[in-house]
């Protein structure tokens, strides 16, 4: 069966087009509403954090009650009120360190009603997965594999607790604490994530995931990951998210720093299916997210790669800093927005080292009343002798009330560099999708089929089995958007 | 099998066909042949349902059935063929991709299951080899970069792989060379069978060489003006078609 037919399938089954919109009903520990100072102190107590930590958190906090939210992007909405949202919410009785043996079993069922089975056994094989429920990280499989190859691979907040110098070395050295509005915030009040550490040398013997779910109401989600792959070593990393069907907006504000160091490679893919708002625009998750990654090494390589499809608002671009000499960086991505969604995404390709090169692949899908945005920086510094960039962003339009934006700037200081850019914006075409009825394919499918074309190059970046339920996703946002 | 009764259709507001009949039955070859602008692509885009062609009077019956209150991709998997004129480029889905995802939507909407990954490439092998359509084309995005030999040949093997009832061929001549054009003929041939209807749609004589049908119509203006056996064809060839054309019908 094609995967279109089958995404068609499973969606009737379902009874609605966004899957994962349901609620898990167990109990909550939260923080009280609202966001001071006494806020923070309860999430940093709540993780048992060290004081460093707690004082790194504090110096974030006071910082951001002076900055103001970044205004430039291509996105509108209402005055965000910081202090109506809960900043930690956890279920109750989540031990710090668990087996998953002790994962309550509810928990467990959530994660598999979203195709993330926990067992090990029953685990996708070759992925790890670290599970993130609101402000906790719930579970982590294969840990003890992995650290039979010397990989830690844990939420953070156990990182702060068991491997502090790790930490402190790289904590906030790719996106600083002052970075901006949003990562400002998440270092105040951020309650987990994902922390991995691949030693010299070390190829990690499995994909590494994290999928995070929203389920608590009002609350929002702050999580941080830190991936730092040391000299010589490798690995890929992926993550999922998902979120209840809600009528009010909820906030999700992450940051991610990479760091590679000499002739390491860190491949990041993301498949973002936040839930997205209804047709109408009412609901959705806000997604404010930094994502940053240092080629800190010589001949080092980051990749990106995202899939975007959900969120009311999508407000992100995974960047890399080419430090090192000869370093690598890889920008993959593909935006769609529907309905009312808004999406302004991109990257920036800092170019601070000789013979750095990056490439950038963009593909932004608008339909319905969406308004999709790709920003971009190529800069390349006076020192980066021989650098080059190539930039190909590719914009398609279902129907004709949407719109679809490109908006690229080109920085260089040295005569040397190469940078090219190549910007195309289409329709489906009539013709095409009268060719594809033709032959007998209806025209959901026929949309999925053609977009799905229209994004290959990306999604055959992506780790093979995520490959397959992205394809289906581009199918199942898609739907209904013609005719 | 499809019955065209006093057929007008407009297109943007224009009127293209004006009062067209035509009867063809199953196992027989028809030719529509005329100067361009007569109707000739309308009648093959109506036949198929494309948005835009829309009928003010008459009817189109096929197998009893009301052609016009069928969406496209219906009439496809009751058997209603169109190898296109100007076969459409789908940039990043291969040509393989696409013919499974055809074959198995027509497959599914006449109830019949899916057939899996290995059965649709041992199909689409199978018929691939007549028509010389490589393993490297079908690994291809659809259409690009294809010569128009190389797409008028994947129309062809289309048509072999879904095996329709009423085959609809419109300039399937178009832009061929000598050598190509008698490929595609053949693949055409191969295809004729009592149980299958096949419609013709060309401006030169040459192809009727090759495909040699049992009637031939003349379209101009949106009406038949003359009709005939395969004879007509040299007719046309010898005279032209402002000497048929402007005699009564």
């Amino acid at each position: 069966m094609s995967i279109a037919a089958e995404t068609k399938e499973q969606v009737a089954e379902l009874g609605g087009k966004y899957k994962y919109g349901f609620v898990t009903d167990i109990e909550m520990e939260r923080a009280p509403k609202g966001l001071n100072e006494d806020t923070v102190r309860y999430i940093s107590a709540k993780k048992g954090e060290p004081d460093w930590m707690l004082e790194w958190r504090l110096g974030a906090f006071r910082r951001w009650q002076a900055m103001t939210e970044p205004k430039w992007a291509r996105v509108h909405y209402p005055k965000i009120d910081y202090q109506s949202a809960y900043y930690y919410a956890a279920p109750k009785n989540t031990p710090l360190k668990q087996s998953l043996d002790e994962v309550d079993p509810k928990l467990l069922e959530t994660y598999k009603k979203l195709g993330i089975p926990l067992q090990e056994q029953m685990a996708l094989a070759g992925v790890a997965v670290d599970a993130v429920f609101d402000s906790v990280s719930v579970a982590t499989t294969f840990k003890e594999k992995l650290n039979e190859a010397g990989v830690i691979f844990c939420p953070i907040s156990e990182a702060i607790r068991d491997y502090p110098d790790l930490v402190k070395k790289y904590l906030g050295t790719v996106v600083p604490v002052t970075d901006n509005f949003f990562a400002t915030l998440n270092a105040a009040v951020f309650s987990d994530g994902t922390f991995v550490y691949v030693p010299k040398g070390v190829r990690c013997p499995m994909e590494l995931s994290t999928y995070f779910r929203i389920n608590a109401s009002e609350t929002g989600q702050f999580e941080r990951t830190l991936i730092i792959a040391d000299e010589g070593s490798y690995v890929s990393y992926l993550e999922g998210c998902t979120a209840p069907k809600r009528d009010e907006n909820q906030l999700h504000a992450a940051v991610v720093e990479l760091v590679a160091l000499d002739h390491a490679e860190i491949k990041y893919s993301t498949v973002q299916n936040w839930y997205p708002g209804d047709e109408n625009g009412l609901g959705g998750i806000y997604n404010f997210v930094t994502k940053r990654g240092d080629c800190r090494g010589k001949k080092s390589k980051i990749s990106w790669t995202q899939v975007e499809t959900g969120s009311a608002i999508t407000w992100k671009y995974p960047s890399c800093i080419l430090r090192g000499d000869d370093s690598v960086g890889e920008f993959y991505s593909i935006a769609i927005a529907n309905h009312y969604q808004q999406a302004d995404t991109g990257t920036k390709m800092i170019h601070l080292g000789a013979n750095t090169r990056s490439r950038i692949i963009s593909k932004g899908i608008s339909a319905g009343k969406a308004q999709n945005t790709y920003r971009g920086l190529v800069s390349v510094y006076g020192k980066a002798k021989n650098a080059r960039n190539y930039t190909q962003c590719d914009s398609l339009l279902i129907g004709s009330d949407c719109g679809a934006h490109t908006v690229p700037y080109i920085e260089s200081r040295n005569k040397t560099a190469r940078i090219e850019h190549e910007a195309t914006t289409s329709k489906i075409a009539e013709d095409q999708l009268f060719y594809c009825l033709a032959r007998g394919i209806p025209q959901d499918e026929a949309v999925s089929l053609i977009v799905n074309g229209f994004c290959r190059e990306v999604l055959q970046q992506l780790p093979m089995e995520f490959a397959v339920e992205a394809q289906k996703l581009v199918g199942i946002s898609l739907e209904g958007s013609v005719g | 099998m499809l019955e065209i009764k006093n057929l007008h259709v407009a297109v943007e507001g224009k009127e293209i066909l004006k009062g067209l009949s035509l009867s063809i039955q199953p196992g027989e070859v028809h030719a529509i042949m005329g100067p361009n602008g007569s109707g000739k692509s309308t009648l093959s885009y109506v036949l198929a349902g494309r948005d835009g062609y829309d009928i003010t009077e008459g009817s189109v019956t096929y197998n009893g059935e009301n052609l016009a209150a069928l969406p496209p991709e219906e009439r496809a998997a009751k058997g209603v063929f169109l190898a296109m004129q100007y076969p459409v480029e789908i940039p990043g889905v291969t040509t393989m991709t696409f013919l499974k995802t055809a074959l198995n939507s027509q497959r599914r909407a006449r109830g019949e299951s899916d057939l899996d990954a290995v059965g649709v490439l041992k199909l689409v092998r199978a018929k691939a080899k007549s028509l010389n359509v490589s393993e490297e084309m079908l690994k291809r995005a659809l259409n690009v970069g294809f010569s128009g030999g190389e797409k008028k040949r994947l129309e062809i093997l289309q048509m072999a792989i879904f095996e329709p009832k009423l085959a609809i061929l419109d300039e399937t001549d178009s832009g061929l060379d000598i050598d190509a054009l008698r490929l595609v003929a053949e693949g055409v041939n191969a295809l004729r069978s009592p149980a299958r209807a096949m419609l013709v749609i060309t401006h030169y004589q040459r192809l009727l060489d090759y495909i040699v049908p049992d009637r031939i119509h003349v379209l101009a203006n949106g009406r038949i003006v003359a009709e005939g056996g395969k004879e007509l064809a040299l007719e046309l060839e010898a005279k032209g078609y402002e000497h048929i054309v402007k005699e009564p019908a």
